[in-house]
């Protein structure tokens, strides 16, 4: 018997079979616009794009990123408890208590350093003065 | 999914081809059957979504096209999206560009292969299966930078950061949530977590007990925030980032977002509705003749409408808003239910 996994991957390539499909039928009949420049640069409400997009960004949410692996690995540990919890019981909870307490302080520690904020104090005080 | 092995067999011939086709001929029916109704419901949905915004605002959205209250004016939008240009603009990052739409879409749609629609129409039912659409489902935000990234355009960028910073953060709120209904059904198994709720509304996770349906309240609005919904709207709100991480596409490939748009929605629409609203199971014994699967979309659609409601009445959040309200409110919410879930099971 296949394994369940081969239904999964079929499914991702008729996907992709699907979407190449409707590609290449809208290229066959897609109404080809006159060539001209200004089709072609980036959309900037209709001014003339300045510089480029692909800067140094504060992408704001480095922290938060780094927040969201702990907790999504935390996650990943707490499912298989999850799902065997009604065998182990009051052992299981007990576990978990501790498990998530421990999270909890994590969170708590990077609550109070106010490293949840979006607008950092230190960017309040660069904007300040 | 067993439906269609049993329908195959009556094809004259069909036990004499080789094994390997047998399994795996009523593994592409069933997903050419899922892939079409998805496009159908998508189709439903965007008109739906037109009228239903019409009405909430005293108009009448699309009447004309196909006559009886403009149901072919979807059809029509797609297919004018056919015939559009596939504009790629010059300073973009052609490969990225390309294949933005297609990780996108594919994220979306593949986590439908676990979805139990009825009783036994499923492709396939996965002993992981809720644990494979968190995982999945996660795949789009690469999409979504990509396209940002790619674009070359600054609305996009900004967009798409937004689109990832919040996707990933709602998804911790999200899963914690899901979690409390695996600890009282014991697998992963979609099917195994619809089975546990059958007999009746009452028998439904989110009647079982106060947490319980508490969970399924913050699943929602993580889920609201995961598919880019008002009032979690950020990541493409019109005012100010024109669309987001999709300004610069046009043609099929916008068309590719929109769908993964739609088909996100029907996705957390469904998953909300089999981990707490007992899928396909019929609310009373009365109702039982109703098949499956009508009961499940009746479900989902009724989720829906209700996201569809709150886009007309709830005003866009701030980002800074949107940050407080996931990691110092629903966070901290869903591991005090995790707790509270676990501790009424052992009780």
């Amino acid at each position: 018997m296949l394994s369940d996994f081969v239904s999964v991957l079929l499914f991702f390539v008729i996907g992709l079979i699907f979407l190449a499909f409707t590609l290449f039928l809208s290229r066959l009949i897609q109404s080809k616009g006159k060539m001209g420049r200004d089709k072609y640069i980036p959309y900037e409400c209709g001014e003339l794009p300045e510089g480029q997009a692909w800067i140094r960004f504060n992408i704001r949410f480095y922290v938060l990123a780094l927040i969201f692996i702990i907790f999504d690995v935390e996650i990943v540990f707490l499912l298989p408890w999850a799902v065997v919890f009604k065998k182990l019981g009051t052992f299981a909870y007990v576990e978990g208590l501790i498990f998530i307490a421990i999270l909890v302080v994590g969170l708590a520690y990077v609550w109070i350093k106010g490293d949840l904020e979006w607008v950092k104090s230190d960017d309040l005080d660069a904007m300040k003065s | 999914m067993e439906s269609i092995a049993q329908l195959l067999q009556k094809i004259p011939k069909y036990d004499g081809l080789p094994e390997m086709l047998q399994a795996l001929i009523p593994i592409i029916v069933s997903s050419i059957v899922i892939f079409a109704l998805l496009a159908l419901a998508v189709l439903f949905m965007v008109w739906l979504e037109r009228k239903v915004s019409a009405h909430i605002q005293d108009r009448l959205g699309p009447m004309v096209v196909g006559g009886w209250h403009g149901w072919a004016q979807t059809i029509a939008d797609a297919l004018k999206l056919l015939l559009k240009e596939d504009i790629v603009p010059e300073s973009v990052d052609r490969v990225l560009f390309k294949m933005a739409p297609f990780i996108v879409f594919l994220g979306a749609f593949a986590a439908f292969v676990v979805l139990p629609f009825g009783a036994s129409s499923f492709v396939t039912d996965l002993n992981i299966g809720i644990l494979y659409i968190v995982a999945v489902s996660s795949l789009s935000v690469i999409g979504i930078i990509m396209a940002g990234w790619a674009s070359n355009n600054k609305y996009s960028l900004y967009g798409s950061m937004r689109a990832a910073a919040q996707v990933i953060s709602y998804e911790i709120p999200a899963a914690v949530a899901i979690m409390t209904v695996v600890i009282y059904v014991g697998s992963l198994s979609m099917v195994e977590i619809v089975r546990a709720q059958e007999g009746g509304f009452l028998n439904w996770f989110l009647f079982r007990n106060p947490f319980l349906f508490l969970a399924f309240i913050v699943y929602f609005i993580a889920s609201l925030a995961e598919v880019n919904r008002t009032p979690f709207d950020l990541p493409e709100a019109e005012s100010e980032l024109v669309a987001g991480y999709h300004t610069e596409y046009s043609g099929m490939r916008f068309a590719f977002f929109f769908l993964a748009e739609y088909a996100n929605m029907f996705l957390v629409s469904s998953v909300a509705a089999t981990l707490f609203l007992g899928g396909w199971t019929a609310p009373f014994s009365i109702l039982q003749f109703i098949p499956g699967p009508v009961v499940f979309f009746v479900k989902a659609l009724v989720l829906i409408f209700i996201q569809m409601w709150m886009r007309w009445s709830l005003p866009r959040l701030r980002v800074d808003q949107l940050m407080y309200i996931n990691w110092k409110v629903l966070l901290p919410i869903s591991f005090a239910l995790i707790l509270g879930a676990g501790w009424m099971a052992i009780l």
